[in-house]
């Protein structure tokens, strides 16, 4: 009995960070405070992973996405907003028909959620699952497996190509700041300078 | 009271919703992806709540972990996108996005 009150307290806690920063992302002004949100939902989410004993998801799902995409979108954020500037730095657009969306969305999900008989729930005993999660992905899912290693090879080299600044970029970027630095030249060599 | 899928499955529902809310509005390039990072995990919080109380084996907790590669992998390669966007005519709105070349 004491155990099921601090499960529901521990999950209703988690369920109330993950809705409260997927808010957060969806209705704030200022697109730092969504990226934190982001991370709130996140932290939440690896919870809720943890409560349904999948206790190996739960720890991929800190690492590569508490550790690494939103590190990732930080920078993002950092580099291409004019973040200094709060107004403007999340402007949204049709609020009201999103809205809309939002809640039909919901709406239709909830209903279908609570009327939909889900039979009898397969109780999985509450065991680390890291063993069988490795012996899957070595046998009965080892092609998707090469195949996610191949994507990821991939995506690695595709986003430091996309990221990283071509030849004639850099070439232009010298030209001008040369252009620019020679009428600044004079001045610091100025009549002062020299005794 | 106990946890049913039913809980779970209401929470995924609010994430999708968010990250919709989020996609249909935001001009953010940046804040798009936001979104899209919370349908997938929506889907990855159904995947492995329906293993856990519905079926009872691994099998969902194995898609929700080629899931979070996917998004991973997709977070990457759309960020370094928005950057180099970003680099060609310094704005990351969706809206002025709009020419294919340049």
């Amino acid at each position: 009995m004491q155990v099921q009150v601090i499960g529901a307290i521990v999950f209703w806690a988690l369920a109330i960070l993950t809705v409260a920063g997927a808010a957060l992302v969806a209705f704030s002004r200022n697109i730092v405070h969504s990226a934190f949100g982001l991370l709130a939902a996140f932290f939440g989410v690896a919870g809720l992973f943890v409560f349904l004993s999948a206790d190996f998801v739960g720890m991929v799902q800190l690492l590569v996405y508490v550790g690494g995409v939103v590190v990732l979108f930080l920078f993002a954020v950092m580099l291409t907003g004019r973040i200094e500037q709060v107004e403007i730095s999340n402007l949204s657009r049709g609020p009201l028909p999103a809205l809309a969306v939002l809640i039909g969305t919901v709406a239709v999900l909830a209903v279908v959620a609570f009327q939909t008989p889900w039979g009898p729930s397969g109780d999985m005993a509450a065991e680390p699952t890291t063993a069988a999660i490795g012996n899957a992905l070595l046998s009965q899912y080892l092609l998707p497996f090469e195949i996610a290693s191949v994507l990821l090879v991939a995506a690695l080299i595709g986003s430091v190509l996309l990221a990283s600044r071509r030849k004639e970029d850099e070439l232009e970027d010298q030209a001008t700041a040369e252009a620019t630095d020679q009428p600044g030249d004079p001045p610091a060599a100025g009549p002062g300078g020299e005794p | 009271m106990t946890i049913t899928v039913t809980h779970y499955l209401l929470i995924s529902a609010l994430l999708l919703g968010f990250g919709l809310y989020c996609v249909l509005t935001r001009r953010s390039a940046v804040a798009v992806l936001m979104g899209i990072e919370l349908i997938l995990n929506a889907a990855n919080v159904n995947l492995v709540a329906f293993s856990r109380f519905t079926v009872g084996d691994i099998d969902g907790q194995l898609f929700a972990l080629f899931g979070i590669l996917l998004a991973a992998a997709e977070a990457a390669v759309a960020l370094a996108i928005v950057l180099a966007v970003y680099r060609s005519i310094s704005s990351v709105d969706v809206d002025d996005t709009s020419s294919m070349k340049g």
